[in-house]
């Protein structure tokens, strides 16, 4: 490594101040507009300097739902979300919503407090090893050493964090150097100087080349489109693609939102969940390209029958990812947007598809997603995500935890807009949707948003109701209450014959009583009819709310993929 | 499959942790590290033997590994032509009655002898593992009381044999 030369121009900035002045005020040359988090004793030096110079903070009331809300403001605004927590069980706290971006690839800059130098490593009081116990979970971590370190670490952490695969990258900060006086000048070096970390984003030319030689000479070519194509902003590209060349396009869960959800060539999301249409589409396409999804377990199903028939061509900003699961014929190590451009600045020959698509659309009208809606049952969970559907007209952002709700979401609410899907994909994380909406809500104040949880997940984060009403954000919270751990019963029915062990919750607080506590409206329907009107008046108000909608205990998820079978496995698909 | 492979990192303070904490979450069993500074500040050389069963997960490993931010370059060096020694430091239990056998059987692996006492010689030696092998079930009957190695530090040579089929074209 020869060039180490530094590139530096010192202005002579008079800023003279603690650490923690120089953190801040670091903040604020990266644009943070926003922190959400929750301050102690290892912290509080960085909470004095933000009384003096202050940033909008968003108190949450425990750690998780601070770094899931900064999870939500950065999926929804597309900016580094921004967390600060205290030392030990502050730290640990996060922990989570760490581990939640990494495997959503969200980007994230989290600072936690450290006890002092002098002291770490001793077991002292609220120590924990934060940079040991994250490093699996981070795509970078940082302790602070030196006071004068402060400016280059955070100008790092913000670019590590938000480019090439984005990532939560963690700064952990001891006491003493929060407190130690900064003497140098402030630095305006420009240059980030990371020898071992240069994403490619452009794509090599001859391997699209190769992609289009493929792809104009496919009979049956499908797009997969991940969450890599939200996170490069390539949504436009990719619709002009697909319509130019007439090729249909799959969403991974995360990748909802990336084609209009009533698009023509959009044959719904794949998956152990997905469409029959979608997840045949895969076994039978014959060259399949995968534009940034990771092509997850939960997708691909048994990877012995996946695309048995396909070239696959596989665009990943992560070169990693390529080839870790599904072996590639075409690997793209690119961004996805620069990938798509470069596609589209190539005029070649559009693949026939005209049989194909046929073929695919017969199948959406065959074997449609379906439920059997059953006055006397009750409200069916299907049924309620419609309405939501139908009431906002795809215009709304949406927040879920993980479970059967998540999936109904996934399957019936259709998205006409990217970035307005927030969900936890990876990590599976309950508790995760209720603080993302305040994220999402913070990031888009005129939008409507709607988290749709289920009752078990609510109360793993529902202190954030708090929030809702100290900042009277108009989340609208519904519950899909079907009294129990709703995905875990369902694989209990299906894989332990029906034994229920500790998924049927019986016992319930009142949760309309439940957001009267914390001054918000709180509405509990059982009915269609009731649904149809509350649901109307909580979404056009302004103010927050909150609905306990009772769904039918023993409805499931289908079709389903079971686990280890292939896509070519699907139960529960209609007309079958 | 045995591979070798060298790391060039930065320098940072939990480097060779994040090295092996990944190795570790990516289910590869370390066979040897070794790590030591370079010729250039600022930098380390590790060299690690791993157990790969394909590949394809070769492959996931060393771009898994290329992925850290502190590491500069990854490499196989398998394949390669290359100069790979490992140190190991015995001692072996030597009665007056049977030093001059033991070194007589020392003296072809150019083992130095760095202690002694009555009735103990330690030796070192320095090899490719295979000759630190054969060393010390040479020493095993005569009784070994310790041993320690350093696991293997490896570099290409120089000069790479060509291979003669590329030449054929010309």
């Amino acid at each position: 490594m020869g060039v180490n030369v530094e590139v530096r121009e010192v202005t002579k900035q008079k800023l003279k101040g603690s650490g923690a002045d120089v953190l801040i005020q670091s903040l604020k040359e990266q644009g943070v507009d926003v922190i959400f988090g929750y301050p102690g004793g290892a912290v509080l030096p960085i909470y004095d300097a933000l009384h003096r110079n202050p940033i909008r903070h968003v108190l949450a009331r425990h750690e998780q739902g601070a770094i899931h809300a900064a999870e939500g403001y950065a999926r929804v605004s597309g900016k580094t979300g921004v967390v600060i927590a205290t030392s030990g069980p502050g730290a640990t706290n996060l922990v989570t919503g760490i581990a939640d971006a990494m495997l959503d690839s969200l980007p994230l800059v989290v600072f936690t407090g450290q006890v002092a130098s002098t002291v770490i490593g001793t077991d002292a009081f609220q120590e924990a090893d934060i940079i040991g116990i994250t490093q699996p979970i981070t795509k970078h971590n940082y302790q602070v050493k030196n006071v004068e370190d402060f400016p280059r670490i955070i100008k790092e952490a913000f670019y590590i964090a938000s480019t090439g695969r984005p990532g939560p990258v963690v700064v952990d900060i001891p006491k003493d150097i929060s407190t130690e006086m900064f003497l140098t000048d402030f630095p305006q070096d420009k240059a980030i100087h990371l020898p071992g970390y240069q994403p490619t984003t452009n794509p090599n030319y001859l391997q699209i080349q190769k992609a289009i030689e493929a792809l104009s000479t496919a009979k049956k070519p499908l797009i997969l489109a991940g969450a890599g194509v939200l996170a490069a902003q390539a949504t436009k590209e990719l619709q002009t693609f697909v319509e130019r060349h007439q090729i249909p396009v799959t969403n991974t869960l995360l990748g909802l939102g990336s084609i209009g959800g009533s698009h023509k060539l959009f044959l719904g999301m794949a998956g152990m969940h997905g469409t029959y249409t979608a997840n045949t589409a895969i076994c039978e396409c014959d060259v399949l390209l995968n534009i940034g999804a990771r092509f997850d377990d939960r997708l691909t199903g048994n990877l012995a029958s996946f695309a048995p028939n396909a070239k696959v061509i596989h665009i990943d900003i992560d070169p990693a990812e390529i080839g870790k699961n599904v072996p590639t014929a075409i690997p793209i190590v690119a961004d996805a947007k620069e990938a798509l451009r470069e596609l589209l600045n190539q005029s070649f020959e559009s693949p026939d598809t005209i049989d194909w698509l046929q073929h695919l659309s017969a199948n959406i009208v065959e074997y449609p997603l379906h439920y059997k809606a059953d006055k006397e049952r009750g409200i069916l969970p299907q049924q309620a995500v419609e309405l939501i559907h139908r009431l906002t007209g795809g215009d709304a952002v949406v927040t879920t935890d993980v479970g059967q709700h998540q999936m109904w979401t996934a399957q019936y609410y259709k998205f006409n807009h990217p970035h307005n899907w927030v969900t936890s994909g990876g990590l599976g994380t309950m508790g995760f949707g209720f603080p993302a909406a305040i994220g999402a809500q913070l990031a888009k104040p005129n939008d409507m948003v709607i988290s749709v949880v289920g009752d078990a997940g609510f109360q793993m984060t529902l202190q954030e109701l708090s929030l809702l009403q100290e900042l009277r954000l108009p989340v609208k919270v519904v519950i899909l209450n079907n009294q129990s751990l709703g995905m875990v019963r369902q694989w209990q029915e299906t894989f332990y014959e029906e034994r229920y062990s500790q998924s049927l919750i019986h016992v319930q607080p009142d949760f309309v009583k439940l957001a009267q506590a914390y001054d918000i409206q709180g509405y509990k329907v059982e009915t269609m009819e009731e649904a149809e009107k509350v649901f109307a008046e909580a979404f056009a108000s302004t103010e927050p709310a909150l609905i306990d909608c009772r769904v039918v205990q023993m409805e499931n998820v289908y079709p389903m993929v079971a686990p280890g079978k292939g896509l070519d496995e699907m139960i529960g698909v209609k007309g079958e | 499959m045995k591979r070798v492979i060298t790391t060039t990192v930065l320098n940072q303070s939990g480097v060779l942790n994040r090295v092996t904490g990944l190795l570790m979450k990516r289910q590869f069993n370390i066979e040897s590290i070794s790590v030591g500074h370079t010729e250039q500040p600022g930098m380390s050389k590790m060299t690690f033997v791993v157990n790969v069963d394909n590949e394809a997960k070769l492959e996931q490993l060393l771009k898994q590994l290329q992925k850290q931010i502190d590491v500069i370059k990854v490499h196989d060096i398998t394949d390669k032509a290359m100069v790979m020694r490992e140190l190991a430091i015995v001692k072996v239990v030597s009665s007056p009655a049977v030093r001059n056998e033991i070194y007589t059987i020392v003296e072809p692996f150019r083992a130095t002898v760095v202690d002694m006492s009555k009735n103990v010689t330690t030796f070192q030696v320095a090899g490719d593992p295979e000759k630190i092998e054969a060393f010390i079930d040479l020493m095993r009957p005569y009784g070994i009381k310790e041993i320690t190695r350093t696991g293997v530090s490896a570099f290409v040579r120089e000069t790479q044999k060509t291979h003669s089929e590329q030449l054929s074209i010309l």
